[in-house]
């Protein structure tokens, strides 16, 4: 054996054993890649806050544990953000907000193929089985939380108004869950028009309202960024009849108002931001001590009263 | 030759001139009357300043973008830059309320003013110096500065000090002598934009621009200088609604301004104002803006239209009126 052959031999020894040893490193500290929708609008801020919080606190108390968040502004661009996520490293789970249904469901499945450990939440995947566990809110119960609020407040008679969101599930089922308690009382919705989810549209459709219907006593809109736009054309108008204006989604300059027992608003109900930390808990709760979390797991809807309003309230957050 | 070309639209058609000039008023007219036939409570004095001064930051927006369209550019970015300019104003005010109160109201609306001109002349240079189309470098900023609010706010809300929302409440919400005074200031807009478009040298190279910068440019005009002006006057429009737009929820969201930049072309279309440059209506681009106001006023009042299709009624009644004016000229 040459002195060169022996150098090269003692070269792939070291290379092979340093290949080892960074294999064996890696097995022990988890990687949980988290990938959701980039901060565009006031729910998807407070998602974004809530994922880098709960990453920042799972590194801090699982040192095996290794979370990267990846926003995304678009569905192409998230599909991408999951090729670049899993070609860099071995990923050991995926907590994914999908953009949309359709287009993730595949790279999700990919991403699984690898071994990787799945929780979705909100918007589910047209194939649910690639899912491990599924975290979502109620947005019938939001809907229908509220409705029942307001029916009894009312003596279930009087005559209300809505304002909706963009036209998906979401919104469908909000509007469902309200419209269908509403059906069993004498309450009569005078009109349910779009608003787009966003504060100037809400104002604008507010005034037509006012405009519209001289005689009003609830309003809901079924997000609290377009409850703020309502309440200040309801300012404007200078009208008294309005006895309640509800939103939902526990915005936190909403549950301010609830805090203060705000007579006009005196309840929210949550479709927390946060339940992206529900997830990223119970991801790391499955990868660090095996506690089972394989299932779906739905995040109730309840009030949000004065006396619970702290539970629900963020004042760090954007939303 | 001027004089010549004159002359000869005098003697050829001076009514049919003056049809096409009056087609958006008419239209206006047809909306409001339609209006009033639909629902009683159209016409009402509630109803009517509630939709003019909901036109007004349109209108402002629409002022500048018909100088910026007749010079024969486009500038998609208003929507954003508006959001980002209010995003702007308020961290300044609220950073100057606990010294000096109130004044910090006007100091933003300096701050205001000086962001929209530099973020206008921003565009100019990016489209004149930079010679790239228009369509894609306001294209470019539109991104750039709905990032930025987005950025700004954490994709949250910036509200405004709570000290400065009665002080500055008014200038959204107020009057002067009956008029609101966002409509008051967009008469002034107006005014001053009519002024600089008819009776300046600056609004007739405007125009000689838009109609063929060669010839513009071999007659001595600086085509560059010509249409950065332009921009910087957009800039300062978007500054003036914002002021406007503040006080109104008090708080600039990464939604807001989304998607204005549409109804700004589409008023000052609708206003007569051609879309290839050489002609402008500032007066028309006014009614253009209240137009799409009321339209959209007109859908949530009437009963007969679906929420589902609002948007497709919308679009038809924007196509029926461009058609119309086509035949009336």
């Amino acid at each position: 054996m040459t002195s060169m052959t022996k150098r090269v031999l003692a070269m792939l020894t070291v290379s092979l054993m340093a290949c080892t040893a960074t294999s064996a490193l890696a097995q022990s500290k988890k990687t949980i890649a988290v990938s959701i929708p980039a901060a565009t609008h006031g729910w998807t801020g407070g998602v974004v806050y809530h994922a880098e919080q709960a990453a920042k606190e799972i590194k801090a108390a699982f040192p095996n544990i290794d979370v990267v968040v990846k926003t995304s502004p678009s569905a192409t661009a998230q599909v991408s953000a999951l090729e670049d996520l899993s070609a860099g490293r071995n990923l050991d789970a995926l907590v994914i907000l999908p953009f949309t249904s359709e287009e993730l469901t595949g790279p999700v499945a990919q991403v699984k193929a690898g071994g990787a450990f799945i929780a979705v939440v909100d918007r589910g995947l047209t194939d649910p089985t690639i899912q491990d566990l599924y975290v979502a809110g109620d947005n019938i119960a939001v809907g229908a939380n509220t409705a029942k609020w307001l029916a009894e407040k009312l003596g279930k008679k009087g005559k209300i108004v809505v304002l909706r969101g963009i036209p998906t599930v979401i919104d469908d089922e909000r509007i469902k869950g309200f419209t269908d308690v509403i059906k069993g009382t004498d309450i009569k919705i005078l009109d349910i028009q779009y608003a787009n989810w966003n504060q100037d549209q809400a104002f604008t459709l507010m005034q037509d309202y006012l405009a519209k219907y001289p005689q009003i006593d609830a309003v809901w809109a079924n997000d609290d960024d377009m409850l703020l736009g309502v309440l200040e054309a309801i300012k404007q108008s200078g009208r008294t009849e309005i006895k309640y204006a509800l939103g939902g989604n526990g915005m936190k300059d909403v549950i301010e108002l609830v805090k203060a027992k705000n007579p006009v608003t005196p309840i929210s109900t949550p479709y927390p931001p946060s339940m992206i930390k529900s997830a990223i808990y119970m991801t790391a709760a499955q990868l660090s001590g095996q506690a089972p979390m394989r299932g779906n797991f739905k995040l109730d809807a309840p009030l949000i009263t004065p006396e619970n309003a702290d539970q629900f309230y963020f004042p760090d957050s954007p939303f | 030759m001027t004089s010549a070309t004159t002359h000869i639209a005098i003697i050829k058609a001076p009514r049919r001139i003056r049809w096409a000039a009056m087609g958006p008023f008419i239209a206006l007219a047809v909306v409001m009357l339609a209006g009033m036939v639909l629902n009683s409570n159209f016409a009402t004095g509630t109803n009517m300043a509630n939709v003019v001064t909901r036109s007004a930051f349109i209108a402002i927006i629409a002022v500048g973008a018909t100088f910026v369209i007749s010079s024969r550019c486009l500038d998609l970015s208003v929507g954003s830059m508006m959001a980002f300019v209010t995003g702007i104003m308020i961290l300044t005010m609220n950073r100057l309320e606990p010294s000096i109160g109130a004044n910090a109201i006007f100091v933003g609306a300096v701050v205001g003013i000086l962001v929209g001109a530099t973020c206008g002349l921003l565009n100019g240079l990016i489209v004149t110096v930079g010679k790239i189309e228009p369509f894609i470098a306001t294209l470019g900023t539109m991104g750039i500065f709905r990032a930025l609010i987005t950025w700004m706010s954490d994709g949250g809300s910036i509200p405004m000090a709570r000290a400065l929302r009665e002080p500055y409440r008014p200038v959204y919400f107020g009057d002067v002598l009956g008029i609101p005074i966002p409509v008051a200031i967009t008469l002034i807009v107006a005014l001053v934009g009519a002024f600089i478009l008819y009776r300046t040298k600056y609004g007739r190279r405007c125009m000689a621009v838009g109609s063929n910068a060669d010839v513009a440019r071999f007659s001595g005009i600086s085509v560059t200088k010509v249409r950065t002006i332009a921009f910087v006057i957009q800039g300062l429009c978007v500054a003036i609604a914002a002021i406007c737009y503040i006080p109104r929820l008090g708080a600039a969201t990464p939604t807001t301004g989304q998607l204005w930049e549409l109804q700004v072309i589409t008023a000052v279309v609708i206003g007569g104002t051609l879309l290839r440059g050489g002609k402008a209506r500032i007066w028309g681009t006014v009614a253009g803006a209240l137009i799409l106001e009321m339209i959209a006023n007109l859908m949530v009042l009437s009963n007969m239209v679906s929420e589902y299709l609002v948007a497709a009624v919308q679009g038809v009644i924007i196509i029926l009126a461009m058609l119309a004016h086509r035949f009336i000229k």
